[in-house]
């Protein structure tokens, strides 16, 4: 269990906001952190990595308290056995892709599970590479099993893929759900990607101004109980057009554009540009404003 | 002819050792101004630049000062270390360190500086400690930045004058110099002497200049 309170002052493009948030994380979550860019997600992620320091609050892990203003602990950044993956992979510039990953390693003799990890991402031909030879997809494996050879306690990503192209990110997607299965530690990401929330989370956190506004599992945050559904994706509203007494939605998902019915009554609600869900219940598709 | 070549060797054994020094200080000066959120750093800095806008004789006014065996400080280290600092080897390496330190530390601080503070965060994110972070992450990324510190630090300790005069006072193989050999044989009116002096040092401070451009032009900017 991992206990979360703290409080700071923000200065963003928008003016000086208060961030306050309160909340805990049960072992094995998959958190996602979502809202619009300057409501303080990743000063949230850094607060709990101890790179940055809340004015005051209390973070505790399992039976380790991280930082606990009232008493004066500040467990530094090092000590805290946390993992972190930056939005620009941070990967070390002199250093071979193995070495890189080496480097990470708390105790040398574990090299062999270099290997694997190389593995599982596909990499073992590269690791040889310097990571200026490698592309932006490449990187980001790399760094997210760097951070993992690390056998963090809490694993933290700052909107990893947001640099990628979507079909990468999609890939990627897969490969962090398959490392998060494969050995279950918390962990939060911060995103502005809906798709991204819904494929991998299973608590979602949503933040505005300083303030988590709505907290839950996604489809109960987006109204989606009734919602079973085999697929689920998350697009923009392309065009919607009258045909007779039935509006065809045209939705782009990702690179691709689906049509998708709905009466006049929905449609009248929405707009060109909406972000809508997508989801199949049973046979039919059915669409919905989140 | 036959030319004396112990100015020429005192001169890079001087330099030699002064690099080695500022090598040694320097790192962690130039670290502890760029990272430490402490005021006194405001106070450092200038003074490690003193030498570029002060006239060396102003520092080997005061070092002689402070070090003469008249001295409190001078006297000290005579009578309980037998150590003499006026008219010594040491003399003139204590002057060049500090004559020199502002070629050293100012590229190993505009490196540091602009060094990305998020590769810093990740290694201390993997566990590493200041200090591993400093000889494993940063310095193999600042190479250029080190080189120019280690180039110029000895280039310019090769060039000085004014200092090692005042506090070395011209000792023939003890303190005598190449550019205070120059000096003196051209007072004397021995031109080839300062001829040969001269030519030495003017061909290794081009060598030594070009050499650097070349590298730091080889090295790849990956930052």
């Amino acid at each position: 269990m991992i206990i979360i309170k703290a409080k700071k002052r923000l200065i963003t493009s928008q003016g000086s906001i208060s961030l306050e948030v309160d909340f805990k994380i049960a072992d094995k979550e998959l958190i996602a952190l979502y809202g619009p860019s300057g409501a303080g997600k990743t000063t949230i992620l850094r607060m709990i990595a101890g790179l940055t320091d809340p004015d005051e609050g209390f973070i505790k892990v399992d039976d380790e308290v991280w930082f606990d203003s009232g008493k004066g602990i500040n467990k530094p950044v090092q000590k805290r056995r946390i993992s972190y993956v930056f939005q620009d992979y941070n990967l070390f510039p002199h250093m071979t892709v193995r070495e890189n990953l080496e480097y990470a390693l708390q105790n040398p003799k574990d090299y062999n599970l270099i290997d694997d990890a190389l593995e599982m991402v596909h990499l073992t031909a590269l690791s040889h590479c310097k990571p200026d030879k490698l592309s932006g997809g490449q990187k980001q494996r790399v760094a997210l099993i760097r951070a993992l050879l690390h056998k963090p306690k809490i694993f933290l990503l700052d909107e990893p893929l947001s640099s990628l192209d979507l079909e990468l990110r999609l890939k990627l997607q897969d490969e962090i759900l398959a490392i998060y299965h494969r050995f279950k530690i918390p962990t939060i990401f911060v995103t502005h990607d809906l798709s991204e929330v819904f494929k991998l989370s299973n608590q979602i956190l949503i933040l505005e101004q300083g303030k988590i506004v709505r907290a839950g599992k996604p489809e109960e945050i987006f109204g989606q109980e009734i919602l079973s559904g085999e697929f689920k994706f998350v697009g923009n509203i392309l065009e919607l057009k009258l045909e007779d007494f039935l509006y065809i939605v045209t939705v782009q998902i990702g690179h691709n554009c689906t049509k998708v019915i709905a009466t006049e009554e929905e449609a009248r609600e929405w707009r060109v540009g909406d972000k809508v869900l997508v989801a199949a219940k049973a046979f039919n598709p059915i669409i919905m404003k989140v | 002819m036959n030319f004396d070549l112990s100015p020429l060797l005192l001169t890079f054994k001087l330099a030699a050792t002064t690099t080695l020094i500022l090598i040694i200080i320097g790192v962690p000066l130039a670290y502890w101004v760029v990272f430490t959120p402490r005021k006194l750093k405001y106070l450092v800095e200038p003074l490690i630049s003193m030498p570029l806008v002060l006239p060396p004789t102003v520092l080997g006014f005061y070092i002689l000062l402070f070090f003469s065996p008249q001295s409190w400080l001078g006297n000290f280290l005579e009578t309980f270390f037998h150590i003499k600092i006026v008219f010594t080897f040491l003399g003139l390496v204590i002057g060049s360190v500090l004559f020199s330190l502002p070629f050293m530390v100012n590229p190993i601080k505009a490196g540091l500086q602009s060094f990305p503070q998020s590769l810093i965060e990740a290694s201390y994110s993997l566990g590493k400690s200041k200090r591993e972070t400093l000889f494993k992450v940063i310095l193999p990324n600042i190479k250029p930045s080190l080189l120019t510190g280690i180039v110029m630090g000895f280039a310019h300790t090769v060039g000085e004058f004014g200092v090692v005069l005042m506090i070395g006072g011209s000792i023939p193989g003890v303190t005598r110099t190449a550019s205070i050999a120059i000096f003196n044989d051209v007072e004397a009116l021995n031109y080839a002497n300062a001829h040969f002096y001269a030519g030495i040092l003017f061909v290794t401070a081009f060598v030594i200049l070009f050499t650097l451009n070349i590298l730091n032009r080889k090295t790849v900017k990956i930052i």
